[in-house]
């Protein structure tokens, strides 16, 4: 990356934070693939100059930004603006779309995530995804669903995976609902602790970075104020991006917001100044409600 | 001025739903009759000694076709065993790994195949295994059931493998499991009921074959003891029977065309049950 560009975000307050990341301290860092020591007060994610192209269209078009480590960013803009595209490009969803192309450098805490020795399974293993509609597998209990990517990446250990089990499901603010039926069938859960169920799986694979399309969009309000107080939570630990159509949401729990709009990155900057000063006649337009 | 009319269009109606619904009754009625006709003839046949006993010699009362009902699974195994993993990893590979273009050219080939006579089935591989192997044999009759059910079985992987929402590979992936991984223990975990109803019909689709098994394990009075045998099976038993100019051998052949026919149909029923609990449990 070449520093000072333009949008690069200012420092983050989280400089502070010492290294050891708690809920990893009981993992065998050989589970998960070795991890770079990470420098706090860098950005988690750099991104520059990414384009995605689905065959001749082009979706997203040169967007350069950094995604402040331990923090929320919220990616905002219409449907159909790119949202949803950036997001995807940052874990390397859009090797599983046969024309989908993807330009541009994307760096996780400097390492370059789309390098040819890099192998997308190691990158996702680092950057988690929640998606909008709550996805538990279905064949299984809601423990299963919790363990099955450590399981399916080679930890057996029985004491481990329980640990990981209760963490993960704490930390997703389902514990206590579920601690009595752990080998209930996920699918039987409410939708909202269906979805807190997804998350409780992202997190139990300890990913650095969670991102999370429209997370609670499928939600009642109820359920969506209790994902609002997890991520706020979690942002603790996590580099968290979240695509939401809700203004409000973004207002409320992020410390960044992206404006797209087009396929493009129209702003980004801290959150208070997007809505209340933004530097963008279209900003301002969107944030009011104006059009989208 | 438009009543004739009406009563014309009525008339054309009432003449297009009795046409149908003749042609529908006309489907079930066969199935009636040939359950008519092999429960007349062939009930009073079965007893304990026909499914225990081998077949006797013309003239003598008694006997039975256990050494068929037996070669009969002996060869459903065998197929099941060389066509499933076949047939099923090649619908994984159409579902989940291949080109949109290679996979037209696959479907194709299958659905060629699928609709090659079964006798053709036969002589290939009476050239492919019977000939140069010297002989009749139980493996070339279970080689060739076994073809022919790969198409069948690829198909039928293939369509249920595509009914798994697309968001479970997502998750799995994202999850950071490796796309083999994510298939055998997500995606056909979930299919898994498909996948074996489409395994149990195409076990029923050649049960009942005769003519490759002509060509290749061409039937045994005796019991076989090694699969470089010939062996028997039922519907070579029932052929065998029936053209036979003995009315013994045809109550034999009419018993054992109903008991092939409740085989077939028990597994139909039994694929009946897996779906439906299928359906109620993603309802």
């Amino acid at each position: 990356m070449t520093p000072g560009e333009d949008k690069t975000i200012p420092e983050t307050r989280r400089e502070t934070r010492d290294e050891s990341r708690e809920p990893n301290s009981s993992v065998p860092p050989s589970a998960l693939g070795a991890r770079p020591s990470t420098v706090l007060t860098a950005p988690a994610l750099t991104v520059r100059h990414l384009s995605v192209f689905f065959g001749g269209n082009q979706a997203l078009k040169n967007t350069s930004l950094d995604i402040a480590a331990r923090a929320v960013t919220a990616i905002i803009g219409p449907s159909g603006c790119g949202k949803s595209t950036f997001l995807r490009a940052l874990n390397r969803m859009h090797e599983l779309t046969p024309e989908a192309r993807v330009e541009g450098e994307i760096r996780l805490f400097g390492e370059d995530i789309y390098a040819r020795n890099v192998e997308s399974v190691t990158v996702r293993r680092r950057i988690g995804m929640v998606f909008q509609k709550s996805n538990p597998f279905p064949t299984m209990s809601v423990v299963e669903n919790v363990t099955v990517g450590l399981r399916l990446n080679g930890v057996h250990n029985r004491k481990l995976l329980a640990e990981r089990t209760e963490l993960s499901l704490r930390m997703a603010a389902l514990w206590d609902e579920v601690k009595d039926r752990l080998h209930a069938p996920a699918i039987s859960l409410s939708g909202g602790q269906q979805q807190r169920l997804c998350i409780a799986r992202a997190l139990a694979v300890q990913p650095e970075v969670l991102l999370m399309d429209e997370p609670a969009s499928a939600l009642d309000p109820l359920a969506t104020a209790k994902i609002e107080d997890l991520i706020l939570e979690l942002k603790k630990d996590y580099t968290i991006v979240i695509v939401t159509h809700n203004m409000q949401q973004a207002a409320r729990m992020s410390d960044y917001t992206a404006f797209f709009y087009l396929g493009e990155l129209v702003e980004f900057g801290p959150t208070a100044k997007i809505f209340t000063s933004p530097s963008q006649k279209r900003t301002e337009d969107y944030v009011t409600g104006r059009f989208g | 001025m438009t009543a004739p009319n009406h009563r014309w269009r009525n008339f054309k109606n009432a003449v297009v739903q009795t046409l149908t619904f003749a042609c529908a009754i006309l489907v079930v009625t066969p199935l009636v009759l040939v359950f008519y006709h092999l429960i007349s003839q062939g009930f009073s046949s079965i007893n304990w000694a026909f499914f225990t006993r081998l077949p006797k010699p013309v003239g003598e009362a008694g006997g039975g076709m256990a050494n068929a009902i037996v070669g009969t699974f002996i060869l459903l195994g065998q197929a099941a065993l060389f066509g499933v993993p076949v047939g099923v990893l090649g619908g994984v590979f159409l579902s989940e790994y291949g080109s949109s273009r290679l996979n037209w050219w696959i479907r194709f080939a299958a659905d060629v195949l699928n609709g090659v006579p079964s006798i053709t089935w036969g002589m290939v591989v009476y050239a492919l295994m019977v000939v140069p192997m010297r002989g009749f044999s139980a493996l070339a009759g279970g080689v060739v059931l076994g073809m022919m059910m790969i198409p069948l079985v690829m198909r039928t992987t293939e369509e249920v493998l595509q009914l798994v929402p697309g968001g479970y590979r997502e998750a799995a992936l994202a999850l950071g499991i490796a796309q083999w991984r994510a298939i055998v223990q997500i995606v056909m975990r979930t299919a898994l009921k498909g996948i074996v109803t489409g395994v149990l019909l195409a076990l029923a689709r050649v049960a009942g074959e005769t003519a490759p098994l002509l060509f290749t394990a061409l039937g045994n009075l005796g019991w076989a003891h090694k699969l470089n045998e010939p062996l028997a099976a039922m519907p070579l038993q029932i052929y065998i029977y029936g053209l036979s100019p003995y009315d013994d051998w045809h109550r034999q052949a009419w018993a054992g065309a109903l008991v092939l026919l409740v085989l077939v149909l028990a597994i139909n029923i039994g694929v009946r049950f897996l779906t439906r609990d299928r359906f109620q449990k993603q309802s």
